[in-house]
């Protein structure tokens, strides 16, 4: 089973996240700041990690700097998730080496899309409510 | 969200819609509305209820549409993409190479994804595309649905289904919570308010059609009868592209699947015309080794 790390100070966001990764058939492993999730990716290295981006101690642009300089850190697919909605951040993020970038507030679709169109998991056609 | 705002919005968007909502999609809803509320001034879910109840119809129409219009998004089923990229382009290229110019028709454009895709699709090709005019026209039964279409403006939610990230940063221009296509992807649609049951021969012919998604409302005879008249505004070379549970198998015989490749067609009269066939199908053949098959 693959392992998604999901990193994020909000427990409530890391739970949501995490139901709905668990539901894709991912493992999930939580970190609430960047240098937690750095110390996760020391241990082992995830497939595709859920990255916040302002966390107290390391934030989640720092962290995926870090990481990408990692031995075997330019594996994970690093999916930015946050409140941080305009152009410059998502330009920067993606500079830094992020693969997708979602905005929040994220819904079920939006993982699923984004994580299919980083070849995280197979299209599949999008569900219909 | 309360049980008590679940069940009335529920109910509410199956009187008001028909959508369907099963017991566990608060997620959705709040995803939905939450911006929408927000947007307002309203502190969350359950003030927007209130102005419901309380029969403001502004909220009721937002509601609605913001429930509701996930009909379509960029690049929806990815596949028919990737077939346009892959087969239909590089074939249409080599037929037009001399008339150098393509005319595509999105049959049911809605709020412009489909045709954006496509137009976003040609400005990927660059340079391979250079001194050939393509055209795509959009068209739709709703005048209003045309209307955001042309506009090409989008919410962060409809950005995200579907559209990859590098091509939100590079097509499109942030204006506060909403996104909108820079001018020379709008200006590669062209828009054209039509009812499919009417006649549509005054279009002229096309090289490509893309018809995806709105024939699974109709039913059998009526789709038939579509069928045979998309036949005469198609080149006998061209290409149609159905949605994901959609086939002309059993239907009817003026267009034939294209082998290998789910969704794809072309008209039958294509194979009347043996030499140009066994030209073209070497073509057909040369571009899906292209494509790595």
């Amino acid at each position: 089973m693959r392992t998604c790390l999901v990193v994020d100070d909000s427990t409530v966001v890391r739970k949501i996240a995490r139901r709905i990764l668990e539901e894709m058939e991912f493992q999930v492993v939580e970190a609430e700041d960047g240098e937690k999730a750095l110390e996760a990716c020391k241990s082992a290295m995830p497939e595709a990690v859920l990255l916040d981006w302002n966390m107290p101690n390391m934030d989640g642009y720092e962290f995926l700097g870090n990481l990408r300089r990692m031995p075997g850190g330019d594996v994970p697919k690093v999916v930015f998730c946050t409140t941080e909605n305009d152009i410059d951040h998502i330009s920067r993020a993606l500079a830094a080496g992020a693969n997708e970038y979602i905005m929040k507030p994220f819904d079920k679709e939006i993982i699923s899309a984004k994580f299919a169109e980083v070849g995280l998991i197979q299209v599949t056609s999008p569900e219909t409510v | 969200m309360t049980l008590p705002d679940y069940e009335y919005l529920r109910k509410f968007l199956k009187d008001q819609s028909g959508l369907d909502l099963s017991a566990d999609k608060q997620y959705l809803i709040e995803s939905r509305l939450l911006p929408l509320a927000r947007k307002s001034g309203l502190p969350g879910i359950s003030e927007l209820v209130q102005k419901m109840r309380s029969g403001s119809s502004l909220f009721i129409n937002q509601v609605v549409e913001a429930m509701t219009t996930n009909e379509t998004f960029f690049f929806r089923d990815k596949l028919p993409f990737d077939h346009f990229r892959e087969s239909i382009m590089p074939e249409m290229l080599r037929a037009r190479a001399s008339r150098k110019s393509i005319r595509i028709w999105c049959a049911a454009g809605s709020t412009g994804q489909e045709p954006y895709s496509l137009a976003m699709c040609l400005k990927e090709m660059g340079a391979s595309l250079s001194g050939f005019r393509v055209e795509i026209l959009a068209t739709d039964l709703s005048q209003e649905v045309i209307e955001k279409s042309k506009a090409g403006i989008y919410s962060q939610f409809e950005v995200q289904r579907g559209l990859p990230i590098q091509m939100l940063v590079k097509y499109f221009k942030q204006t506060g919570e909403l996104w909108q296509l820079n001018a020379d992807i709008r200006g590669m649609v062209q828009h054209r308010q039509l009812n499919l049951l009417h006649d549509f021969t005054g279009l002229g012919k096309f090289d490509i059609i893309f018809c995806r998604n709105v024939l699974i409302y109709f039913d059998q005879e009526t789709k038939v009868n579509i069928f045979n008249r998309l036949a005469k505004v198609i080149e006998p070379d061209g290409f149609l592209v159905l949605g994901a549970a959609e086939t002309v198998v059993g239907l009817t015989d003026v267009f034939k699947p294209f082998p290998e490749r789910r969704g794809l067609y072309r008209p039958n009269a294509f194979s009347a015309a043996p030499g140009r066939m066994s030209a073209l199908g070497a073509g057909a053949m040369k571009s899906a080794a292209v494509a790595g098959l």
